[in-house]
């Protein structure tokens, strides 16, 4: 799936490094008060984390409001029940939530693979059409999947006739979908990564006798576990956010992902208002292996991905 | 061995699909997929090909479901793809002459029960037909009649199936709901057609309206009227220039691109979502990177303790799942309940002016990106080396002086790449638009292009809105938006020259 996170992609992620803190520009100088030196800076973090934390706290206040309307929802709120959990969790939700994990899981899974697997073949290997096939790649990555949506669409009623196990409807189908964007997203960001191994280590493997197979499963992969940490990760947070293509291929309700059946939930304007504490409390559940992902992948972003040295 | 065990699988599933492709005799299909396992053989089992055996799954995903659907998108976009004229021109006559079926004098009367191949509320429909006469029982779908054996259905004493293997019986509620469809639909049979009348009976009839392959024509029987084919526009036309609502596929050379142009309402609209597309991106980027790099700034004061807890909390609204947040964003603006009017103690309708709306969408992508933004900034502004300002500072400039000459330049260029992907990707942000403002709001003379509009909304709205699928126009504006996206990335490639760096 094509750049379908909620900013511009991966590729560019690398960029925070836990070095010591350099002085680079100092609004405030040692003299001054404390507001010059210090206090505007808590002001604007202060500021920053309320803007930040304020629609989360809503979902969450929301979420446990018993009453369940949107009328009724605050960012305190006044009485806190899990009436809407329960009411979420007996109807389609749990369906949904299983579908969007095994979407995320799988196509997370399988479009690392596809990728560290051509990374592995730019890296290592000089072959007759290897620079038109990287620059290709890297032209594909400019036009994501879902811009051919039309095209897909029809496409995919045509092999809804064939194929219905992989066609409209299916989760299946739209996993299959996703892996076509597997090659032009992470590519690029793990032959990068390949290329700082040094090809000492496989050319003594080669002297020793192992096969290319051996040496890309048992040499290279192991080393580049970080990066296969990190697309694994936006990879799968990536396939439960997506939503343009899932909406327009899933509509019976047992085959939805979360985020087209939560959209589901609030698209009747008239029952919207009662459904609101229903929405957050599945919202809540949906955020948290996202949240729980993304707290153990900022890790690897700040360590494994800047560290530039990789140990064995 | 697992390779011996990866290509029986391989071969397997080969099989599976080439089953479907014998059944509709679609013999080009099966030699492509053939042509495709003979290939997957040779690459596995072959001691030469090295880089393929690591590059042929990708390849091949990537060839099938991304290459392939643009080219199609390309073809498309030259036809006049749309409802009312998705088939051959057989299939639209087919259409036409069951669609005008009325009821004979010695018509069968059936008792009808709806059902649907699926789910009720958007699978194929079904009709479930006892003949009261004989008692035989048939499920009619749009190919045609098919007897129901006895053991497969449940029945009343009066006929009325109930229950039938392999289908959904809907209720009248249900019913009532695909009453369009209902209406639209009809089992062809030999002496004509049958439709449904109510919920409960359908009757077989006679075509009113029948094509005449000597003049090319249709003809209604009863009133006399004469539509003439027009192979041009795929369209049965009469001689007032009236045509009828069903025709057929063809194609339309670039009549979908030059709409764009001499309609005068397609053209307006088009320049202005076009117009809006481009300050959205640029200024989402631009204010994401403002508040990214003052907060990265602020945070950054060597004095400031917490940092770790500033910076893990304020990145919190990039994890959570997007989709959800945008449209707890939309019920946040609601008019009469939202929590933005209840604070400020307005009552706004956010969504329902261009202005008010596009505040709001750059205040709820601003939420979701400047958080990324500072995420980076800091660890950009912290691999800039220290010497610089500290050089700068012994020679007596200015800390803000510092800052705008040396600092901010350095960043500008670290920051590139990623100014330029993240202008690509709001560029094409349909999530944010369409689960916000839905692209409204929209004027009653042109529902189908909004004030907040990007072209990708647009596009979707176009295919699949309500307002009757075009599909060939929509492809159309698909292709402006390639066009466009390669224009800006040659442009951001040139100046960035990161294609030099290919090794």
């Amino acid at each position: 799936m094509a750049s379908i996170g909620n900013q511009a992609g991966p590729q560019m992620i690398g960029a925070v490094g836990e070095g010591p803190p350099t002085e680079v520009v100092r609004l405030g100088t040692a003299k001054g008060n404390w507001f010059t030196r210090v206090g505007w800076s808590h002001l604007v973090g202060i500021l920053a984390l309320a803007f930040s934390l304020f629609p989360i706290v809503f979902v969450v206040s929301a979420a446990l409001n018993p009453v369940g309307t949107l009328s009724s929802s605050s960012l305190i709120p006044s009485n806190v029940g899990f009436d809407n959990f329960g009411s979420i969790l007996s109807g389609s939700f749990p369906r949904w939530f299983l579908n969007s994990l095994i979407i995320g899981v799988l196509s997370a899974a399988l479009s690392m693979f596809i990728s560290a697997c051509a990374a592995y073949a730019f890296s290592r290997f000089r072959f007759v059409g290897r620079r038109p096939g990287l620059l290709g790649i890297l032209l594909i990555q400019l036009f994501p999947q879902f811009l051919a949506i039309v095209a897909l669409y029809l496409i995919f009623t045509e092999v809804t006739q064939l194929w219905p196990a992989i066609g409209l409807n299916s989760i299946w189908g739209l996993l299959l979908l996703y892996l076509g964007g597997a090659l032009g997203v992470n590519t690029w960001l793990m032959k990068g990564f390949f290329d700082t191994i040094p090809r000492d280590l496989d050319e003594s493997a080669k002297v020793d006798g192992a096969t290319h197979a051996q040496i890309f499963f048992g040499i290279i992969l192991p080393l580049v576990r970080p990066i296969l940490a990190v697309t694994g990760l936006l990879g799968f947070i990536g396939a439960v956010n997506e939503f343009l293509i899932a909406s327009v291929f899933l509509t019976d309700d047992s085959v939805k992902t979360a985020a087209v059946g939560l959209y589901g939930l609030l698209a009747d304007e008239q029952a919207k208002n009662a459904r609101f504490g229903l929405f957050a409390a599945g919202a809540v559940i949906l955020a948290i292996p996202t949240v729980a992902l993304f707290q153990f992948l900022q890790r690897y972003i700040v360590g494994g991905l800047t560290a530039g040295a990789v140990k064995g | 061995m697992l390779k011996i065990g990866a290509l029986a699988v391989f071969a397997a599933l080969a099989v599976w699909g080439a089953l479907p492709l014998i059944r509709t005799q679609d013999w080009i299909g099966l030699a492509i997929l053939v042509a495709v396992t003979v290939l997957a053989f040779y690459v596995y089992l072959s001691p030469r090909t090295i880089p393929l055996k690591y590059l042929l799954p990708g390849t091949l995903f990537l060839i099938v479901f991304q290459i392939l659907p643009v080219i199609y998108t390309v073809n498309t976009a030259f036809t006049n793809f749309s409802d009312g004229h998705r088939g051959s021109k057989e299939e639209a006559v087919t259409a036409i002459e069951s669609a005008s079926v009325q009821q004979v004098p010695d018509s069968t009367i059936y008792t009808l029960t709806i059902a649907t191949q699926g789910d009720p509320a958007t699978g194929d429909i079904v009709f479930l037909l006892t003949d009261p006469s004989s008692n035989e029982m048939y499920a009619g779908t749009a190919d045609g009649l098919r007897g129901l054996s006895a053991d497969d259905v449940d029945r009343t004493a009066t006929g009325k199936i109930t229950a039938a293997g392999g289908y959904t019986v809907l209720n009248i509620q249900q019913a009532s709901a695909r009453q369009d469809d209902l209406n639209a639909f009809s089992v062809p049979t030999s002496q004509g057609a049958i439709k449904a009348q109510g919920l409960s009976q359908a009757f077989e009839g006679a075509p009113q309206q029948n094509y005449d392959a000597n003049c090319d024509c249709v003809t209604d029987t009863v009133t006399g009227a004469v539509w003439t084919a027009d192979d041009k526009n795929g369209a049965f036309v009469n001689d007032r220039g009236e045509a009828l609502a069903q025709g057929w596929k063809v194609n339309v050379g670039f009549t979908n691109f030059t709409r764009v142009l001499t309609n005068d309402t397609i053209r307006d609209s088009f320049a202005r979502i076009v117009i809006w597309n481009f300050a959205f991106a640029i200024i989402v980027v631009a204010i994401n990177f403002a508040l990214g790099l003052l907060v990265a700034l602020a945070l950054n004061n060597p004095l400031v303790k917490g940092k770790k807890i500033y910076r893990s909390l304020i990145i919190l609204p990039y994890a959570m799942p997007a989709v959800a947040m945008y449209l707890v964003w939309r019920e946040m603006f609601n008019t009469d309940f939202g929590l933005i009017n209840r604070l400020l103690g307005t009552h706004i309708n956010w969504f329902g002016g261009t202005a008010t709306s596009m505040v709001a969408i750059l205040l709820v992508q601003l939420w979701l990106g400047y958080n990324y933004m500072f995420l980076v900034i800091t660890g950009a502004l912290q691999s800039i080396p220290a010497d610089l300002t500290e050089a700068a500072g012994v020679d007596g400039a200015k800390p803000f002086y510092a800052f705008r000459t040396i600092t901010f330049p350095l960043l500008l260029v670290s920051l590139a790449p990623l100014l330029i992907s993240s202008f690509a990707f709001n560029f094409n942000n349909f999530a944010a638009i369409f689960l916000v403002s839905r692209g409204g709001p929209f004027s009653p003379d042109n529902p189908s292009a909004g004030g907040t509009d990007l072209l990708i909304t647009y596009t979707y709205r176009l295919a699949f809105g309500g307002g009757g699928a075009d599909y060939g126009f929509a492809a159309a504006i698909s292709v402006f938006i390639f066009l466009i996206v390669a224009v800006v990335s040659i442009v951001g490639f040139t100046r960035t020259r990161a294609l030099e760096e290919v090794n």
